[in-house]
């Protein structure tokens, strides 16, 4: 069964080719350089209203790089929420045209839950397999391959899922491919979240995660013992507003000590001595404390994170453990869940980078699990925002 | 809740008023009060860098307005919108650069909705503001303590 995934949640249109809900045969997202050439210049980072001129070319490229057309296409899966709700739209609307022009079943999919889904995903092999995988080997191919990988490599429900990403952090438990229980979320900003706006503190470029990863694998980690938000212990729920806060106070403290400094050097300070919380005043940081500073701030982060999602799975009786999301590509979260995970006995499923971040394949295939449960989407179906 | 420097701005501007908290509890607190008084139409601009507390002032004011359970920052999605006594939506510009984007993002209706507005980073779209918006500036003054500066704009 061939599945056309659109997903249009965030900054970027996105579309996908999955067959069977695993084999991935094709992924665009419109950030990539296919599409910028195509589109003829650079796509908005964000624009909802932009979507609408990329939703076409990013679906054309993904058909072809398939190596199918719509006639092949068996239903539709599409993002229904969360998200900004002009930038849903375009997508949810496009796919129900195609829906009806075509008749064929379309289904909505929650954004959030569907990334976890990425982990049942696989990329077609080579270039021939996808070859092989075109209309007249379809039905061949499907019988020859069986599911069987389904049976080692992956997680057994139920696991417990944590989706840590720039827009949220959500621990789940999945009993099966399209029932799931909430365990935990945010109370306020998503781990993702932080990391951009610390790095904007800092003074360090976007995207705030990628930069901070890398300084802290310079930096000393326990230089600065920032607070961990665990919030109490036996909660599932996050809460990273805080420690932003406390990341912009020990630079304030930096500051004044600084400021205090150049005064007994007789240097003009006196601007950073009345607003040292100021983010416009510069940081003059050496690049070792800026280092010690990402390291420190990356691992209270990510301490919270890994030990909330063993909590999780603990509490639950869960041995299986899938970390997906944007922040999930963070190196010293995968290092942490590794160890943590193994001194717990838990099994540690981590997605691709590639397939970690948005895109439409996880959507394609949480579409096909919910349209073999019998789910179908009615041409009346609405955008949720916050779903 | 201390409010001084009162007298001092109203002779500058009869619809200026400045509040010093002194804790986060204050400035949720003072969020709610500002809250229940809101009514349909009303615009709330809120500026002031990182981490100065506009989050948490928004909570109190989304606790005022009857809205259940925790305000999740919409720096991703940009707008969040929560049902208490009044329809609200809770904007956050943050991730967005020029005067296009926003008005790409489809602005007006939510300020000329059925509901009240409120605008994180509102400095990004001062342009697109209708008279009669609330203006709230933060600074940082401490630790723990911040400057609140209400103006009708």
């Amino acid at each position: 069964m061939l599945i056309l995934g659109i997903e249009s949640s965030c900054d970027d249109m996105a579309a996908a080719v999955v067959k069977d809900g695993s084999i991935i045969l094709s992924s665009v997202v419109s950030s990539q350089d296919a599409i910028h050439n195509k589109y003829g210049g650079i796509v908005p980072e964000l624009a909802s209203r932009r979507h609408l001129e990329t939703v076409i070319p990013v679906v054309e490229e993904t058909l072809n790089q398939a190596n199918v057309t719509l006639n092949d296409i068996d239903a539709i899966g599409v993002t229904q929420g969360p998200g900004l709700v002009g930038s849903i739209l375009v997508g949810l609307s496009f796919a129900k045209a195609i829906a009806y022009v075509k008749d064929m079943p379309f289904v909505g999919v929650n954004h959030i839950v569907a990334h976890p889904m990425a982990v049942f995903l696989e990329k077609a092999k080579r270039k021939e397999d996808e070859k092989m995988r075109s209309l007249e080997d379809k039905k061949k191919i499907s019988t020859s391959q069986p599911l069987s990988f389904l049976t080692s490599a992956l997680p057994s429900f139920p696991f417990v899922a944590l989706v840590v990403s720039g827009g949220h952090t959500t621990l789940f438990k999945f009993k099966d491919f399209v029932d799931y229980d909430i365990l935990g979320q945010t109370r306020d900003d998503a781990a993702g979240e932080a990391f951009d706006k610390v790095a904007k503190l800092l003074g360090l470029g976007y995207p705030g995660g990628v930069v901070i990863d890398r300084l802290a694998k310079k930096g000393n980690a326990s230089a600065i013992q920032f607070t961990r938000p665990y919030i109490s212990k036996d909660t599932c729920d996050f809460s990273f507003s805080g420690i932003k806060t406390a990341v912009m106070r020990y630079i304030a403290e930096c500051r004044m000590q600084n400021a205090e400094q150049k005064e007994v050097e007789k240097l003009g300070s006196y601007e950073a001595k009345k607003n040292p919380f100021s983010i416009s005043q510069p940081l003059n940081f050496s690049t070792s404390v800026l280092n010690d500073l990402a390291a420190s701030f990356q691992e209270a982060v990510v301490d919270v994170l890994a030990d909330k999602a063993i909590l999780a799975c603990k509490a639950n009786d869960v041995n299986d453990l899938v970390v997906c999301g944007g922040v999930a590509c963070n190196s010293r979260l995968r290092e942490q869940l590794h160890q943590k995970s193994r001194n717990n006995n838990i099994r540690l499923f981590l997605p691709d980078p590639s397939l970690c971040s948005d895109n439409a394949a996880m959507i394609a295939g949480t579409a096909y699990h919910l349209l073999k449960k019998g789910v179908r989407g009615e041409l009346d179906m609405n955008a949720i925002p916050s779903m | 809740m201390k409010v001084k420097g009162k007298k001092k701005s109203e002779i500058r501007n009869p619809k200026s008023e400045t509040f010093h908290t002194s804790s986060p509890e204050e400035t949720l607190e003072l969020g709610r009060k500002i809250g229940e008084g809101l009514k349909v139409g009303d615009v709330v601009a809120l500026t002031g860098e990182l981490g100065t507390g506009k989050t948490l002032f928004t909570q109190g004011l989304v606790q005022g307005l009857g809205v259940k359970g925790y305000v999740k920052s919409p720096s991703f999605t940009i707008v969040n919108k929560y049902e208490g006594s009044l329809p609200v939506y809770h904007l956050d510009l943050y991730r967005l650069g020029d005067v296009n984007e926003i008005y790409e993002l489809g602005i007006e209706e939510y300020l000329y909705g059925d509901g009240v507005c409120i605008i994180e980073w509102a400095e990004k779209a001062y342009s697109f503001l209708p008279h009669g918006y609330l203006l709230i500036k933060f600074f940082y003054t401490g630790e723990r303590t911040r400057k609140i500066e209400i103006t009708q704009r």
